[in-house]
């Protein structure tokens, strides 16, 4: 058997650490502008500042993107060919449901947290604050029986 | 004040002209008056008081000094002019000599011998007066407000309405937070956006700036008299039986609502402040 030229990324890199790759159908996370806390895929690498990213499905226009305002997240698009178009897109996202698994993700649930955190009124933290407090009660109950036993 | 009254009289001669009257008296003539547009009573209310003329129009003494030098603060504000009567014009006469026709009709305001080389401008009486400040639109009846100055700073409240001096009127309610109907600025307020239904108070209209105005009985004896009066502090002045049931019947339909919603009476209760990495600016209330 002929030994084959051409590596996958996965082999060449065996020696790595790096987990995360700018690679294309790399799920991103988008940090700055409109879309900013939405994610988006790389279609296409265009230099080692900037890439294609189009996220169909979270409401991301097809747009290039500095990489200095982007995000690597462990998500990826298999066998997503390069510089897919939208529909493309779509229909790969839709396939590995990529959205679904983000959301699923301990990141994803910290980041919606977050954000419903921000947007509480006045009353709204006054009752996380009771909520907290009853917690911490309960808590420290059981961790006092426990002791003491 | 003279500045004034020889421009009136300048103005006056023109007018004398005007209507080619042959008379050269300028004694006070009330359809000459009506022809300049400014009679001797308009003059009387623009005159400075003890106040020296520097130059024409400039007096010795700032428009406040002059307040407190003529001290009509100090007296009754409204008073009832006694009718005055007018004064004759004129009065007649007798006029000694043979060939001077024995009476003769004198002005009784002698006319000034002097007019004044430049025209003086008179100060223009300003009409304005302050309207009560507008509703900020987060407010409405219902609101929960937080005071942020006074006694009850940090406290939060519910907007009941605005009075005609543009003050809000609020109440604790008494019962829950100890805050009793009482008058604040919007400016010292943050509008929450929560909302308790006030739709069943029925608010008298009784409620207003006069209501909460304090009484000016001014005690005979000094305060430091008072004080020391048996070596013991003055006892407090018990609040108004009257006022105490206005405030029970404003709060009983308001207290109802704030039960319907859970943790609402002990928001109320629990008093506002910022705790570390708060920005009141990043907040929404």
């Amino acid at each position: 058997m002929a030994v084959s030229n051409t590596f996958t990324q996965e082999e060449a890199m065996t020696e790595s650490n790096f987990k995360r790759f700018v690679e294309v159908g790399r799920v991103v996370l988008v940090k700055s502008g409109p879309s900013a806390g939405n994610i988006a895929v790389i279609t296409e690498i265009i230099d080692h500042n900037r890439a294609i990213i189009d996220g169909p499905t979270t409401s991301v226009p097809r747009q290039s993107f500095t990489f200095k305002h982007l995000t690597l997240t462990p998500l990826r698009v298999t066998k997503l060919p390069r510089a897919a178009g939208t529909g493309v897109v779509k229909k790969y996202l839709e396939k590995e449901s990529i959205v679904e698994r983000w959301n699923q993700s301990s990141w994803a649930k910290k980041q919606a947290a977050i954000q419903k955190r921000r947007s509480l009124n006045d009353f709204g933290r006054f009752q996380i604050m009771l909520a907290k407090k009853q917690r911490r009660d309960a808590v420290r109950k059981i961790v006092a029986k426990e002791s003491k036993a | 004040m003279t500045s004034a009254i020889l421009s009136y009289l300048k103005s006056r001669q023109l007018a004398v002209k005007l209507c080619s009257f042959s008379s050269h008296t300028s004694a006070p003539n009330p359809d000459l008056d009506k022809i300049i547009g400014i009679g001797l009573d308009d003059l009387k209310t623009t005159r400075m008081a003890r106040s020296k003329e520097l130059v024409p129009g400039i007096g010795r003494f700032s428009r406040s000094q002059v307040y407190a030098k003529r001290g009509l603060f100090k007296g009754l504000k409204k008073s009832t002019a006694p009718a005055s009567e007018a004064k004759p014009e004129t009065i007649e006469k007798a006029i000694g000599g043979e060939k001077n026709g024995g009476k003769r009709l004198v002005p009784t305001s002698k006319a000034p011998r002097f007019y004044p080389a430049e025209d003086v401008p008179k100060p223009k009486k300003s009409r304005k007066s302050p309207k009560a400040p507008s509703l900020r639109p987060s407010i409405t009846p219902g609101t929960v407000l937080i005071l942020l100055a006074g006694r009850y700073r940090g406290k939060r409240v519910v907007f009941l309405k605005q009075l005609a001096s543009g003050l809000l009127l609020v109440t604790g309610p008494y019962k829950v937070n100890g805050v009793p109907l009482r008058r604040v600025n919007q400016a010292y307020v943050i509008a929450t956006s929560t909302k308790v239904d006030i739709s069943d108070v029925k608010l008298d209209a009784k409620f207003d700036d006069s209501y909460f105005a304090k009484s000016s009985t001014k005690s005979s004896s000094s305060a430091e008299e008072e004080f020391f009066e048996d070596g013991k502090p003055k006892a407090k002045q018990p609040i108004p039986e009257s006022k105490a049931a206005d405030q029970k019947a404003v709060d009983a339909a308001i207290l109802a609502s704030i039960k319907k919603t859970d943790n609402l009476s002990k928001y109320l209760k629990a008093s506002w402040g910022l705790s570390k990495g708060q920005f009141p600016h990043q907040l929404i209330f």
